[in-house]
């Protein structure tokens, strides 16, 4: 029988090409604003734009959360616990120069410069739909490449069946990795994330360098960070400096912090439950009533047959 | 205390609760709620909830530790703000958060132990916020009124626990409440063990004198 799904939008709800188009100058417009001394000082993040092709196959039609929003409501532990505060002292963080050990279970180890691996890798801007597991979500047209293309250059060997990421283990950047009152810390440092082989190697996960036409904001995992969108946002890592193929699957920063509420696998799923709260719905940034989170956020037709035969509520 | 200084502080405690309140109108005037408005004025009615709550619940332990009055005469004041806080708190979340979807809430409150009790500290506000009047006080009898007020304890820990349930890893805020709550309670606590023992004592020592009194009447020649 063939099973016709439902279109995901209305037509109602695409955006016009133009109209897109128009906001994307009015935002190139913007940033140029920005990079001009004295135009609109503190309150502008500094941002360099970022040429990339946009790849219409691999992205929503829904329009972007507004910049501000998604350069100001962030969750990136290494500030602090509050939506604001990687916002606030983003400013700490330094980007460049950076490099990305790429080692592990690989028949050619590498490290890589960031900006060696923006030449290395044609730009692509892909518009994903990110779905926080604290139930509200945002659309990010981010800039990026494929991961499967650099793991695909350092050439895994057959015992690796696991790629695990490690964020910046650095007091002085990220100061909420000073331990606080009574020797206090909200995560054990490095933030450490992984994934499948296979889910790292999928099509839609991405390895980001940028957002909005913009090199990536500090605050939101500069210089390069991984978009995984049919999982929680926290899966993806940010401000990665080694990515590592191994035999074993990956003890995550947040399993060890709590692993009966952050599994694993942590793909967006509406029929499992945070401990805490539903997952069946979420509040869209911009919006004003929640709306049904779908499935695999939205991409189980490209991403469900990665779990066929997996008991998800197991495997959450 | 002189009526102005009376009038004084009032006029104080009426500007320190409204100043959020007022401070959130603004921001929302001006749209700067921030990119999750409905979560922020939830978080923020929520915060100064227990804020207000624990200033009330501070009241007598300022009089038992530095023997002021004063404090007691700004109880009710600050209990009933404490209830007009919560009552928005809850309003939001039904209208703005949820717009008004009685399974899903009612769902809530039974599955999620932090709704439930945040519910608890509702309810258990809503009495004492209803028998604040001088009449009610009255009509009930000041015994009575005393006992039933007792029930701000169960909402302030209620009210502690909801925040500390619902705070995710790190977060560490709900803590600080917890320890001011505890500090609070612990010298009400204090206060009663040592007048509990004063009794007693002093009953102990007027049966010592009456034994006294029989034996002098015993053995008197």
């Amino acid at each position: 029988m063939l099973i016709r799904r439902a279109p995901r939008f209305t037509a109602r709800e695409i955006t016009d090409p133009e109209l897109y188009l128009s906001r994307r100058e009015l935002m190139a417009g913007a940033a140029a604003l920005a990079l001009m001394p004295g135009a609109g000082e503190a309150a502008a993040p500094k941002s360099e734009p970022l040429a990339a092709k946009h790849n219409p196959a691999f992205s929503l039609s829904e329009p972007a959360t507004k910049i501000d929003h998604a350069t100001t409501y962030n969750n990136f532990y290494e500030f602090g616990v509050n939506k604001d505060d990687p916002s606030r002292l983003a400013h700490t963080l330094k980007p460049r120069p950076w490099s990305v050990q790429v080692d592990g279970h690989v028949h050619k180890p590498k490290t890589f410069d960031v900006d060696e691996l923006i030449k290395l890798f044609p730009l692509e801007e892909r518009v994903y739909s990110l779905r926080c597991v604290e139930a509200w979500s945002m659309v990010i047209p981010w800039i990026g490449f494929p991961l499967a293309s650099l793991l695909k250059r350092v050439e895994p060997t057959r015992q690796a069946k696991f790629v695990e990421f490690t964020a910046l283990l650095d007091p002085n950047q990220f100061p909420a990795q000073k331990p606080g009152f009574f020797g206090f810390s909200s995560l054990d440092w490095p933030y450490v994330e992984g994934l499948r082989l296979d889910e790292a190697l999928h099509p839609l996960t991405l390895l980001a360098v940028g957002m909005y036409g913009q090199v990536l904001p500090n605050q939101n995992g500069a210089p390069v960070r991984v978009v995984i969108p049919w999982k929680y946002g926290f899966k993806s890592a940010k401000s990665i400096v080694r990515i590592r193929l191994v035999a074993e699957q990956p003890k995550t920063a947040w399993e060890k912090a709590a692993p009966q509420e952050y599994g694993f696998y942590s793909n967006v799923n509406p029929a499992v439950s945070h401990p805490r709260w539903s997952q069946a719905d979420e509040r869209r940034i911009g919006e004003f009533r929640r709306r049904p989170t779908l499935p695999f956020n939205g991409y189980a037709d490209q991403v469900a047959s990665l779990y066929s035969g997996m008991d998800l509520k197991k495997f959450y | 205390m002189t009526r102005r200084t009376r009038i004084t502080l009032k006029v104080v405690v009426w500007a320190g609760c409204l100043a959020p309140l007022l401070l959130l109108g603004y921001r929302a005037w001006t749209d700067d709620l921030g990119a999750n408005p409905i979560s922020f004025v939830t978080n923020t009615l929520g915060d100064w909830t227990l804020r207000i709550l624990l200033a009330s619940l501070a009241m007598t332990p300022l009089r038992i530790v530095f023997g002021l009055s004063w404090p007691i005469t700004l109880r009710r004041l600050l209990g009933l703000f404490a209830f007009a806080y919560v009552c928005l708190h809850f309003s939001v979340w039904i209208v703005l958060d949820f717009f008004f979807d009685w399974p899903r809430m009612w769902a809530d409150i039974v599955k999620r132990p932090y709704i439930t009790l945040g519910m608890l500290a509702l309810l258990s506000l809503t009495p004492l916020a209803a028998t604040s009047t001088t009449g009610m006080i009255r009509r009930l009898g000041a015994r009575t009124w005393t006992r039933l007020h007792r029930l701000v304890y169960i909402a302030g820990a209620c009210a502690v626990l909801h925040y500390l349930w619902l705070a995710k890893v790190g977060v560490t805020d709900p803590y600080w409440y917890a320890g001011a709550l505890l500090v609070l309670l612990g010298i009400r606590a204090g206060d009663w063990s040592r007048r509990a023992i004063r009794r007693r004592t002093a009953a102990v020592a007027a049966s010592a004198t009456s034994a006294r009194l029989i034996d002098r009447k015993r053995f008197s020649p």
